[in-house]
């Protein structure tokens, strides 16, 4: 078994594998990333991405675009996310509250209208064109990172992107400077002219369309089809990567990467037929979320005003 | 008479069912300095956020320089010129001082953050006005007087003229104060119109040209400051004669009761919180804790309280020592505490006040008998501690979120104080009280020295230390940086110990 695991074959598989695994994860984390630096918690990162599965899978079976449908999830994601919007911003309910009903609503409304669209038959699972990878000429005749790196799915190459965009737009931009600020302290924010609510609205936006488009590179990049529950706790790892990640972009890429890994370590160990019963395998992604988190949460700090309701005038 | 820089006229502002302002008129001349004086409550900073447009006025009318304004935001407040240092700074801990200043800026060229420029015009401001600051600084290290000078920098950048001052004093040290009214003098010499938001008598008396009374969201008289004087000013604020000192009859002081050795700890982020704290409170004494408030003083009371743990040292009570034992124990041995933020701390905001007041005893006769409450008991003795702590509530019932601040303050009072302790920890006791309710807290720390209490008095106003301690201790940094008897006291050497300067 040894001599598999050690073959150039199995590491650039793994590795491969790994970097499909994160995207997902990188896709919502970063996304998650804009609201909690505007001081939006969104637990209902879960929900979001199961919505966003779901619309990019029904479009893209329905148009035979994957484009649309990617398009469509994103889209799908915005509209939930505005529901987290409109009760954590303008109502200032608890965003923990909102959140977890938001996963409940997602939950059931995925199924709801799954089985609306498609009927329950298990027989003939309906499927929708999947994307196709994007060989970037030159650098995809390298060797090993030229399949590695430079023969991916086209969402991998934009959630890969998207970390040094966010950095730019975080540490560079004035934009950025108010997201921080409004994260931090937001009345001291509307005091200097910045309109809190816009901004916090315009990230959860942000959260709502990069998550929902996480969500379709389940069902049109690692599977075509989609199926019950499909984002299976990706919504809740990705909330850990991005404390794990300590509010940063690069950390969060660091971050997706190492559960990539894990994830697609367990896969292949599967694969192989190690003697050790699968369900242990399949845990291994998660007991490594509340590991990493038992260890890092308490020395991170997040922004000071996260999760906190603002309403001015009181 | 030259046009009025600002001219508010029937200024009215509600919050559901309280009317903060009510029908306030207010008249700013360019080139003065003018007090709105007035109690906590009394709506000086509610009038002047409708000035810097962080709420909107429900009625009333506003002139900047003649010219109608209607002020939605702070936006507008900057786009004419007006700008507010509030109470508690609107500065992001960890963001620069530069990036703090040019915060919401709209740049018209690019999108980008420009800090390079920003920080040469930030440099040339601090040296025309003499206001030292450094923009490439994290704000979460600099002191508060450090932070106050770049809340008035961020307004010069602004291009504010007319500046409003939410009681700037009150973090600062005394020679801090000096060197800030130098600066607003040379300001107000320059054309700019300040307001200065205060309750300290003396700051209207030594700086301002005109002086506004409020109380209760009324105005109750505009005059020149040159023809008022402490007594009539402190009764038009508060609407009655006022003791502005105590007779603090020196008593007899007994043996040493609460002592601490050498405590030190440090914060969660390595910090040193406290440095080899050494002192003794004596019973029939008050121990005065000055300093800027962040220098140690609470974590000095909360470690003496069993709050945190110190790192090491020890502490003592009656001589026995007291540094691992828990807060019931504590509790038991006669130590009682007023914290300094009695919402976090101080009190349950939900339950009712017969309940808080009898949370320290609840567990024991007469209250408890077999694990259940004797209500008649608790009944009792609840009326009984609002009657004679005048506490106004509605009912026993009430639950302590919707009292006033001063009457939540003397329901904690009566619930550490009725118990007669012998180590009485007050930090910050009478923080946001009105003049009546702080009047009554100092006669009572009083009365408990006189029954021979020990009584360790944190606060950060020194008056209220001059005025009750027998013995003056300062902090900063954690450290003691003075030691003194109240009655040899020197007011230069304390402000420089708050400071940090003295040698």
């Amino acid at each position: 078994m040894w001599e598999v695991l050690a073959s150039t074959t199995f590491v650039i598989g793994l590795l491969q594998a790994a970097l499909r695994t994160a995207t997902p994860l990188l896709l919502a984390g970063i996304g998650e990333l804009y609201g909690e630096r505007s001081g939006i918690l969104n637990i209902g990162l879960e929900g979001i991405m199961l919505i966003g599965c779901l619309f990019g899978f029904m479009t893209a079976n329905m148009t035979g675009v994957p484009a649309l449908g990617i398009l469509a999830g994103g889209a799908a994601g915005i509209v939930i996310a505005l529901i987290h919007g409109v009760l954590s911003i303008s109502l200032g309910v608890s965003q923990v509250v909102s959140g977890v009903g938001i996963n409940i609503l997602c939950t059931g409304l995925s199924l709801t209208i799954y089985r609306a669209v498609f009927g329950a038959s298990y027989s003939d699972l309906p499927r929708a064109p999947g994307m196709t990878p994007v060989q970037i000429p030159l650098l995809s005749d390298l060797p090993v990172i030229g399949t590695l790196l430079f023969s991916q799915l086209p969402l991998v190459y934009i959630a890969f992107a998207l970390v040094p965009v966010t950095w730019f737009v975080l540490y560079r931009s004035e934009l950025g400077l108010k997201i921080r600020a409004c994260g931090e302290h937001p009345m001291a924010a509307e005091t200097v002219g910045i309109h809190v609510a816009r901004i916090r609205y315009l990230c959860v936006v942000i959260t709502g369309f990069l998550t929902g488009i996480g969500g379709t590179f389940l069902s049109l990049g690692l599977l075509n089809f989609f199926r019950d529950n499909m984002t299976a706790g990706r919504g809740w790892i990705a909330i850990a990567v991005v404390i794990f990640g300590r509010w940063k972009p690069t950390g969060i890429m660091g971050a997706a990467l190492v559960f990539g890994l894990a994830s697609a370590f367990q896969m292949r160990l599967q694969a192989i037929g190690i003697d050790v019963p699968y369900q242990f395998l399949l845990m291994i992604p998660y007991v490594l979320t509340m590991l990493i988190l038992i260890v890092t949460y308490g020395r991170s700090a997040g922004p000071a005003a996260l999760g906190k309701p603002f309403i001015k005038e009181q | 008479m030259e046009q009025p820089v600002v001219e508010m006229k029937g200024m009215v502002k509600r919050f559901g069912s309280l009317t903060a302002v009510d029908r306030v008129d207010f008249t700013l001349q360019k080139g003065t300095i003018h007090a709105l004086l007035g109690e906590n409550g009394a709506g000086k900073s509610t009038l002047m956020n409708l000035l810097a447009g962080l709420y909107q006025p429900d009625e009333g009318k506003i002139r900047i320089n003649g010219e109608a304004a209607v002020i939605h935001s702070p936006r507008d407040a900057y786009d004419r010129k007006i700008g507010m240092v509030h109470q508690h700074f609107m500065l992001i801990p960890k963001l620069t001082v530069a990036e703090n200043i040019i915060l919401g800026l709209q740049t018209r060229s690019s999108p980008l953050l420009n800090i390079k420029d920003a920080s040469g015009q930030i440099r040339e401001l601090s040296q025309r006005f003499g206001i030292q600051a450094d923009p490439d600084a994290l704000v979460e290290e600099l002191t508060s007087g450090e932070q106050q000078r770049v809340e008035i920098l961020k307004m010069l950048y602004r291009n504010a003229d007319i500046l409003i001052l939410d009681e700037p004093t009150a973090v600062l040290t005394p020679q801090e104060v000096s060197s800030l009214f130098q600066v607003l003098r040379k300001m107000a010499g320059q054309g700019f119109s300040i307001i200065l938001i205060t309750h300290k008598l003396e700051e209207v008396l030594s700086l301002c040209d005109t002086v506004d009374i409020l109380r209760d969201g009324k105005k109750i008289d505009s005059r020149p400051a040159s023809e008022s004087d402490r007594n009539s000013l402190a009764r038009m604020m508060v609407g009655r004669e006022v003791l502005l000192e105590y007779d603090r009859l020196s008593g007899e002081q007994g043996e040493t009761v609460l002592e601490t050795k050498g405590i030190s700890a440090k914060g969660s982020d390595g910090r040193d919180l406290l440095q080899d704290i050494s002192l003794q409170v004596r019973a029939g004494e008050i121990l005065g804790v000055a300093g800027v408030s962040g220098n140690g003083q609470s974590e000095l009371a909360k470690t003496c309280a069993g709050l945190r743990r110190a790192d090491s040292g020890s502490i003592l009570c009656s001589g026995r020592d007291i540094t691992g034992t828990s807060i019931a124990q504590r509790i038991r041995l006669g130590i009682s505490y007023i914290p300094d933020d009695r919402h976090a701390l101080g009190m349950f905001p939900g339950m009712g006040v017969a309940d808080n007041l009898v949370v320290k005893q609840h567990d024991r006769p007469p209250f408890s008998r077999r694990g259940f409450r004797r209500e008649s008991a608790i009944h009792s003795s609840a009326d009984k501690l609002i009657d004679s702590y005048n506490i106004r509530t509605t009912s026993r019932d009430t639950s302590m979120r919707s009292l006033s601040g001063g009457n939540q303050q003397k329901a904690v009072l009566a619930r550490e104080l009725s118990v007669s302790p012998q180590v009485i920890i007050a930090d910050q006791p009478t923080r946001g009280l009105d003049v009546g309710a702080i009047e009554y807290i100092h006669q009572l720390l009083l009365e408990h020295r006189r029954r021979n209490a020990a009584v360790l008095l944190i606060s950060t106003e020194l008056d209220e230390i001059l005025n009750l301690s027998d013995r003056i201790i300062v902090m900063y940094a954690g450290r003691i940086t003075y030691t003194c008897d109240t009655d040899s006291a020197d007011i230069e050497q304390i402000g420089l110990a708050m400071a940090g300067e003295l040698q």
